[in-house]
């Protein structure tokens, strides 16, 4: 009689409200109205079907009725507010009285997150399903995930729910895959960038971050060549070396990729920052990358000659390319090894 | 730049009838009576607070309600035993907080928990140690903090983790710089802060980003009289209220992490607040320092 799938509950706010007082699968339910004692504090002015339905699954609720009915009120009591949690409870305990097909439940969730994609409970009841369903549920939990991403590729509760199906039920095979599809659709992603980090240090088939890192370093470089003013490719570099300094400072790839955006002169923040982390490790660049820096200064006072001369330059320019962080460059100075007398 | 609009915010968060105003010094506006019996008819049995009168018990209704009654200096109604008991049981083997009973974990729920027990005084009742590890294993790649081990950076987790790292005296898990430059880095042209990388500034991030820095003594690196414009910027100044951005409709959230971020810029005429409590310096200092508890 009662079902629990989405259609009925979503065109519920759209149809003419049907009072539930006059509905046939109701009869019998005396509501039980809300009480706010006799002086409410918070005093809300609840809609007409807003009150109904909750005097309704109030009344159903306090007597613990676990029927198709009390699914179905479930369903309209969520149609009116998605956050209330004690409805999600209350359905997930009437859905395991029933021995309710929860692939149909599956529907249901993607039925509310097509009204709210970013709802708590929504996204903690589609994992207590999956979770129930088992690891056969994989494949469709990744195939919602990307629904939703296809209409806002960094909602965290989907990236949060992602990297739970592949931790608990698998499916990690095309994952850097889909990652590299996301870049490749938005390479401003940072949720995917994130995402691509999750998969290579967890991936149970990829060998790891070691195994993994010089493929990825390549692949972060690229993205920097093509958009240097993007933060994340920087910071996922970054991350790939995570507190392997010697390894950061010697892989010659990271500085030529510095050189090259200072010679295009042009969103270089990033690169100088990424240079002076390493010249505060001791990095020691060569003449091209001196000459490449010096000509981003603008005045000519004191010669870029020892290191931490050229250091102090690289936070003069951030200082002024980037001046609502100008106290951040000028702290990032103060920190600069002092270099030994030339 | 503009003013804070004062008056008329107070006159709009009473015309929702919201408890948050004592940063504009307003809070003898409210009957507190009300309030306080309100608040314990929220009360559950297992001795937690729901949302309203009749739902269940949630860790983050238990932190607000805590947290109103400590406003109020009421925290001597509470049978401080029982919500100490509610919440630790909340704590998971791995040292983690589920919000409620049936089990979501996100390190918002650390943070409830540490921050209602400080508040309670009862810390020792959950094993912090335990706790500080799980929230040092959500830290990302960036330095920052996601809901769970592996989540992406996200201004609002960030701020759950250091506040609850700082009141547990943790802060030294934290790399500052490197947090630091992420949370600085939320700054965009406007002046307002996002909460991530190339996502839009939202007022709420005000509060978010900005006590997050504050906790890690970094929030001079980023541009104060920018921000302080950006968030007057988004005020209604004809019937009160703040939104998330310039130009958007006004909403009772924006109003209170507009003000509280202005509080922590030092902005005139407003109580300092505790960015680790989220409630006024006068208010931790008479929890902490004020008459004891029985």
């Amino acid at each position: 009689m009662a079902s629990s799938s989405s259609s009925s509950s979503e065109g519920e706010g759209r149809r003419a409200w049907v009072p539930l007082a006059s509905r046939p699968e109701f009869a019998g339910v005396t509501p039980l109205p809300q009480d706010d004692g006799p002086s409410p504090v918070v005093a809300i002015a609840y809609r007409d079907d807003f009150r109904e339905t909750m005097d309704y699954f109030r009344s159903l609720y306090s007597s613990r009725e676990l029927s198709p009915r009390s699914l179905l009120l479930t369903s309209l009591a969520i149609s009116v507010n998605p956050a209330n949690y004690t409805v999600w409870h209350f359905r997930r305990q009437v859905l395991e009285a029933l021995g309710a097909d929860l692939t149909e439940e599956l529907e249901f969730t993607e039925g509310v997150a097509k009204r709210n994609a970013k709802n708590y409970q929504l996204w903690h009841h589609r994992r207590w399903v999956a979770e129930k369903l088992g690891p056969d549920a994989a494949s469709r939990e990744l195939e919602f995930t990307r629904k939703i991403f296809c209409l806002d590729a960094k909602n965290y509760h989907a990236w949060s729910h992602r990297q739970w199906v592949l931790q608990a039920l698998g499916g990690w095979e095309d994952e850097l895959d889909y990652c590299a599809q996301l870049l490749k659709e938005d390479v401003f992603n940072h949720s995917a960038w994130n995402q691509r980090y999750f998969v290579i240090t967890k991936s149970p088939s990829l060998g790891g971050l070691n195994a993994m890192r010089d493929s990825e370093v390549d692949y972060a470089i690229e993205a920097i060549h093509a958009n240097p003013e993007n933060e994340s490719p920087w910071r996922y570099l970054r991350g790939l070396y995570n507190d392997e300094n010697e390894a950061w400072l010697n892989d010659s790839r990271v500085h030529s990729a510095c050189l090259h955006v200072l010679k295009a002169k042009r969103n270089f923040k990033f690169a100088l920052s990424t240079l002076l982390d390493l010249l505060g490790l001791g990095f020691k660049p060569n003449q091209e990358i001196k000459d490449a820096i010096t000509s981003l200064r603008t005045s000519d006072s004191g010669e870029a000659g020892s290191d931490s001369d050229l250091a102090n330059s690289v936070c003069s320019i951030l200082g002024r390319e980037d001046p609502m962080r100008a106290n951040y460059w000028t702290w990032r100075s103060s920190k600069l090894p002092q270099a030994a007398e030339v | 730049m503009g003013e804070l609009a004062g008056d008329k915010h107070v006159k709009y968060i009473l015309s929702v009838e919201k408890k948050k105003d004592n940063l504009l010094g307003k809070l003898d506006t409210v009957d507190s009576d009300e309030v306080v019996s309100w608040i314990l008819q929220c009360q559950h049995e297992s001795g937690g607070f729901g949302g309203n009168i009749g739902h269940d018990p949630h860790l983050l209704y238990t932190l607000s309600a805590v947290q109103v009654l400590a406003l109020f200096d009421k925290l001597d109604v509470l049978d401080i035993n029982k919500v100490t008991n509610y919440i630790r049981a909340l704590q998971n083997e791995d040292g983690s907080f589920s919000g409620h009973i049936w089990g979501e974990v996100d390190t918002r729920f650390s943070y409830c928990a540490i921050c209602c027990l400080a508040i309670l005084k009862r810390l020792d009742s959950i094993n912090v140690e335990k706790a500080v590890r799980y929230i040092v294993s959500c830290k990302t790649l960036d330095g920052g903090f996601g809901c769970t081990p592996g989540a992406e950076s996200h201004a609002g987790q960030i701020f759950c983790c250091v506040g609850a790292l700082a009141i547990t005296g943790s802060l030294h898990h934290i790399d500052k710089d490197l947090l630091g430059w992420w949370l600085c880095e939320r700054q965009v042209k406007s002046g307002g802060l996002n909460g991530r990388p190339e996502k839009l500034s939202d007022v709420c991030y005000s509060w978010w980003v900005l006590s997050s820095l504050i906790m890690i003594d970094r929030v001079h690196w980023i541009d104060k009289e920018k921000l302080i414009k950006f968030i007057l910027d988004c005020q209604d100044t004809e019937n009160g209220g703040i939104s998330d951005r310039p130009d958007d409709a006004v909403d009772i959230f924006h109003t209170y992490f507009g003000v509280a971020g202005l509080s922590l810029l030092e902005y005139p005429g407003l109580k300092a607040t505790d960015p680790a409590y989220a409630l006024p310096v006068d208010v931790v200092n008479r929890i902490f320092f004020g008459r004891c508890s029985t």
